[in-house]
């Protein structure tokens, strides 16, 4: 499945300054890897023994992964993907 | 003592003092750090007590370069000695009340939006915003107003319409959003990113949420520069509840106070309680929930600062419980009823969990506690609805003398 990774303004440093990512792959984690093959620093910075860090939440159309299936989440052909930092708010 | 960097809670890389809240290395939240050099307790002391009748007579402890300016100045609110709540629950303690809904619009919000205001102002910002259940909502309305500043102010659009109005009333963008909490959150997140505003719980966050210290500095000057023995104060966020430690802790290094931290108690509502979860499961992370309780003040699903909640509550001696919304309705009721407070929903929480706390002798004979009340029962009038009578009679004397000849009858 072809979909769009939105990389959050914090961590472009690590994508050249791109803010979108055009990947394949069929659930979540499979999308991260892709752009991890791409941009190889990212996988430090977001992820912790191949789980996200607890700090990062990631968003499939809008929807969090963790009321889904976490990284096993399915993804649709056009689906959006949406990293963003958990440290907002309150 | 001066403001030195930001640094990630995480992994402690330090980062430029600007509108930066994450860690570009691993993602975590950052941290105002100060540098405490060269500030000796008794000059300290002195300073707070020659300073102003509220939080920037704290300026020294807060993220200033420069004096801080922000026209509506919260703080020095009550703390009161609530015999007859103890008595009610039958406790040997020193029970002490901190209302902070007597700030300028009725919430501890005012402390950290008069910080982030404030600091919005001098990092050179023109419009301020924010994401919230109703209480920020209030805040940065006003202060905006006060400082002449542009505001916008994000909502879950089924907000309680007491805190719709007292936002509107300043004259901000108020913006209903459909959706909780959470998906505000993450709209504003995403906001933050491309407007250039200080959204003051999202880029501004770390400077924000320094302003909760100054219940904790106000707590133990109030007490004569001592400490309680426990606190019981309600979780949202966790951010409150965290920087209430921190501030006491700051004081502790110093040696403005001596003793130890005190035992930290969270509440929370059952309809909304990943932290209490996340603790009594012995998680050190909290899986987000989809909130449904009378408490909307508290009804954050993804609580950025839950895990430090969580690991100040287990280091403390502390706990964090949920009450029901039956069980928050009637400790509001309790508190009223004995204090003469009158809390909103938030508060009902944290009077249900203390109750909690008594029922479960978990309070020892002699403790001295402090209990935060944050917010004003005004604002959320529903809670109390049809929970009593009124007497309704013509203006006559026999008329009410009828109503009321059986309680006169001895």
């Amino acid at each position: 499945m072809a979909v769009t990774v939105k990389i959050p303004t914090q961590l472009r440093a690590a994508t050249g300054g791109e803010a979108e990512v055009e990947v394949d792959g069929s659930t979540v984690g499979e999308v991260l890897d892709a752009v991890f093959d791409t941009y190889g620093d990212l996988r430090e910075r977001i992820t912790q023994d191949g789980d996200l860090r607890r700090f990062v939440n990631v968003y499939v159309s809008g929807e969090d992964i963790r009321f889904q299936q976490g990284l096993d989440t399915g993804i649709e052909d056009g689906d959006e993907v949406t990293i963003l930092p958990a440290v907002a708010g309150g | 003592m001066s403001i030195e960097s930001l640094k990630c809670k995480e992994c402690g890389t330090p980062a430029e003092l600007g509108a930066n809240y994450v860690c570009e290395n691993c993602f975590g939240p950052l941290e105002v750090a100060y540098d405490y050099s060269g500030l000796e307790a008794a000059e300290a002391k002195r300073r707070i007590q020659a300073g102003s009748q509220g939080i920037w007579r704290y300026a020294d402890f807060l993220p200033f370069e420069g004096r801080p300016n922000d026209p509506l100045e919260p703080g020095l609110t009550p703390l009161v000695r609530a015999d007859r709540l103890a008595a009610r629950l039958g406790i040997d303690a020193e029970l002490w009340i901190k209302n902070d809904a007597a700030n300028p619009t009725h919430s501890f919000k005012d402390r950290v939006v008069a910080v982030a205001v404030a600091k919005a102002q001098e990092l050179g910002f023109e419009t301020v915003a924010c994401a919230s259940t109703g209480n920020l909502a209030n805040a940065v309305a006003a202060h905006a107003a006060a400082a002449g500043l542009e505001s916008y102010v994000f909502v879950p659009a089924n907000l309680e319409e007491q805190k719709l109005l007292a936002t509107g009333v300043y004259g901000t963008n108020l913006v209903g959003v459909r959706g909780n909490y959470d998906d505000v959150n993450r709209l504003c997140t995403q906001l933050a990113e491309t407007r250039p505003w200080a959204f003051v719980n999202v880029n501004l966050r770390p400077y924000y949420a320094e302003g909760s210290k100054t219940l904790a500095y106000e707590t133990a000057e109030q007490l004569g520069w001592t400490l309680p023995d426990r606190v019981v104060a309600p979780i949202a966020s966790g951010s409150l509840f965290t920087k209430l430690g921190r501030g006491f802790q700051e004081w502790l290094d110093l040696g403005l106070v001596e003793g130890r931290q005190p035992a930290f108690n969270g509440a929370q509502a059952e309809g909304c309680d990943p932290v209490a979860t996340a603790f009594a499961e012995g998680w050190d992370v909290c899986k987000p929930q989809r909130p449904e309780t009378i408490a909307k003040s508290l009804a954050i699903g993804d609580p950025a600062d839950g895990p430090y909640a969580v690991e100040h509550a287990r280091k403390t001696g502390g706990g964090i419980d949920a009450v029901s919304d039956a069980e928050i309705r009637s400790a509001i009721k309790l508190l009223a009823e004995t204090t003469g407070i009158f809390t909103e929903t938030a508060g009902g929480v944290t009077v249900g969990v203390l109750r909690k706390l008594a029922e479960r002798g978990e309070i020892g004979a002699g403790e001295r506690v402090v209990v935060y009340i944050t917010g004003e029962g005004l604002k959320t009038l529903d809670a109390v609805r049809d929970t009593f009578q009124m007497h309704e009679i013509d203006p006559h004397l026999d008329s009410f003398e009828a109503e009321f000849s059986q309680e006169v009858a001895v």
